[in-house]
């Protein structure tokens, strides 16, 4: 048979749109079902009434959103000046972990311990070891505060993750890069600076996108030592109104900034998986 | 005296031992081709006179002077002698350009600007003026190899070591590689290379050097090599490659 008796499609792709027209109808069957499930049985739960005055109140939420999209405001403003500080130290200790250099020899060490320490520690441990540990040394103003310590326990925990990806980029550019450089007399620093450190660094750009996102939702955490920021911004109004809207409303912005964001570092991932095959 | 002189050199990776004593001598101006099955050694060698790899017994002389001595800084020596790979081992984020620059402004600390005018004239010199500005994977394979060999002319080398560079290239672009280091040898470029190229060889080489189990079974001029090969390995490898 010819293609012109068919419409100008092939046979194997007349099969093809069959195939996919099939698939289509049973995914929008089940999707229809698990919905439709949701919302009949959900209701149905004796306490729902009660969830959905407490969790999805319409009058809550309208009339604390706007404060908690200005308490988020912190977050980002705690986000941005982590994040830089972060990718520097995260760098420095990626780099330290490699020099072979017998006097630096203790900077080896404190690189593989920081990491250790810093990557078994929750997150959350950290923030109140060091944010009330360090002010209860008694500093003045403004030494004290807690954004300062807050964002130190951020940057320190979030920089032992930072640099191991570094490291995996580095160990990842092939011997041979390393080679053509030493064998044009380049010296190690600029082997590692011009050749080695430029595509390690390009390579790693993904995973260190969802490090940033990581990030991102962890500055809530800054709350447990004093910032009213977004998290404790919702707390307040929780205890005000005795109500939980306000946590559905922080956690509806948190989705706004991580979803695309998450997006993003996965249309990175696979664009740079494209390229490499 | 020779320009570059090896002593009984000897290189192992744990118990394989891949330079087993070998002894070399290569004139000013001299084109020298290492033939010999892959895992003869001619890569190691290579790589040992550029010091990417240390030896483990014997010497190597530059000029007369010991460059193989334990502990002796590798960037000075390397700088005096270009090496040219066989997977080219261009740097692919930056342009052709920006990679033939990257060691002298680097190592001489020269500007661009000064370094532009014999820049771009090797580009031109090797067919390449109008791909300057490209990235490595815009490139041909032939390409991508003549401007690794304008890389590393560009530090001025006295010594030039090829380590089968047109192995990974279509037959078709071969040409042009082997055209440039025809024009190498008219400058008067002291240059080393292993190669499977039997035909180059024995056209261009000054001396050839048969190498099995890391060690020179027998060197000679061309036509001593191809037409009247004493031992019997070599007369072995050169009927089952020239077949």
């Amino acid at each position: 048979m010819s293609t012109k008796e068919t419409g100008g499609k092939t046979r194997r792709q007349i099969y093809e749109d069959r195939l996919r027209r099939r698939s289509l109808r049973i995914a929008a069957l089940s999707t229809a079902l698990v919905v439709g499930a949701i919302v009949v049985l959900v209701p149905m739960a004796p306490g729902w009434e009660k969830v959905q005055k407490s969790f999805f109140n319409k009058d809550v939420f309208l009339k604390t959103f706007p404060k908690l999209l200005d308490a988020f405001l912190l977050d980002v403003a705690i986000f941005a000046w982590c994040a830089p500080l972060i990718a520097l130290l995260g760098l420095a200790v990626a780099l330290m972990r490699d020099v072979r250099s017998p006097a630096l020899f203790p900077l080896r060490i404190f690189g593989a311990l920081y990491t250790d320490i810093f990557r078994g520690v929750p997150v959350v441990l950290t923030v109140y070891l060091i944010g009330f540990g360090i002010p209860g040394l008694g500093l003045p103003r403004p030494w004290n505060s807690p954004y300062i310590w807050g964002s130190l326990a951020l940057i320190l925990t979030y920089s032992a993750y930072v640099a191991e990806i570094f490291r995996s980029g580095i160990t990842s550019v092939h011997q041979s890069q390393r080679a053509a450089a030493q064998s044009l007399g380049l010296a190690e620093r600029d082997v590692m600076q011009f050749v080695v450190l430029p595509q390690a660094i390009r390579r790693v750009v993904p995973a260190q996108m969802n490090i940033l996102i990581a990030l991102q939702k962890d500055v809530a955490l800054l709350s447990f030592i004093g910032p009213v920021e977004i998290f404790r911004q919702a707390g307040v109004f929780k205890s005000l109104l005795a109500n939980f809207t306000p946590y559905v409303g922080a956690a509806v912005i948190f989705l706004c900034v991580t979803i695309p964001a998450t997006r993003y570092a996965d249309y990175l991932m696979n664009k740079q998986n494209r390229e490499r095959s | 005296m020779p320009k570059l002189s090896l002593r009984g050199v000897v290189k192992r990776f744990g118990d394989n031992t891949v330079c087993d004593g070998i002894n070399l001598d290569v004139n000013a101006g001299e084109m020298v081709c290492l033939i010999g099955a892959s895992g003869a050694g001619k890569s190691t060698l290579l790589r040992c006179i550029n010091l990417l790899e240390p030896v483990e017994d014997g010497e190597i002389f530059l000029d007369g002077a010991d460059i193989s001595i334990p502990g002796l800084d590798p960037e000075p020596v390397r700088r005096r002698i270009g090496m040219v790979f066989q997977s080219y081992n261009l740097f692919p984020h930056m342009t052709a350009v920006e990679n033939v620059l990257l060691a002298p402004r680097r190592n001489h600390k020269k500007s661009r600007a000064e370094l532009m005018p014999e820049v771009t004239a090797l580009f031109a010199r090797f067919g390449l003026a109008e791909h300057m500005g490209k990235y490595p994977d815009q490139l041909s394979g032939g390409q991508q190899q003549r401007v690794a060999i304008v890389r590393a002319l560009a530090m001025r080398p006295e010594v030039m070591l090829f380590d089968e560079i047109t192995s990974a290239l279509d037959p078709q672009l071969v040409g042009d590689v082997l055209d440039a280091l025809r024009a190498l040898k008219a400058d008067g470029m002291t240059m080393i290379l292993a190669t499977h190229e039997m035909g180059f060889a024995r056209e261009a080489a000054d001396k050839v050097c048969f190498l099995k189990d890391g060690r020179v079974l027998e060197e000679g001029k061309p036509e001593e090599i191809f037409e009247r090969a004493q031992n019997e390995d070599t007369q072995q490898f050169l009927a089952r490659t020239l077949k």
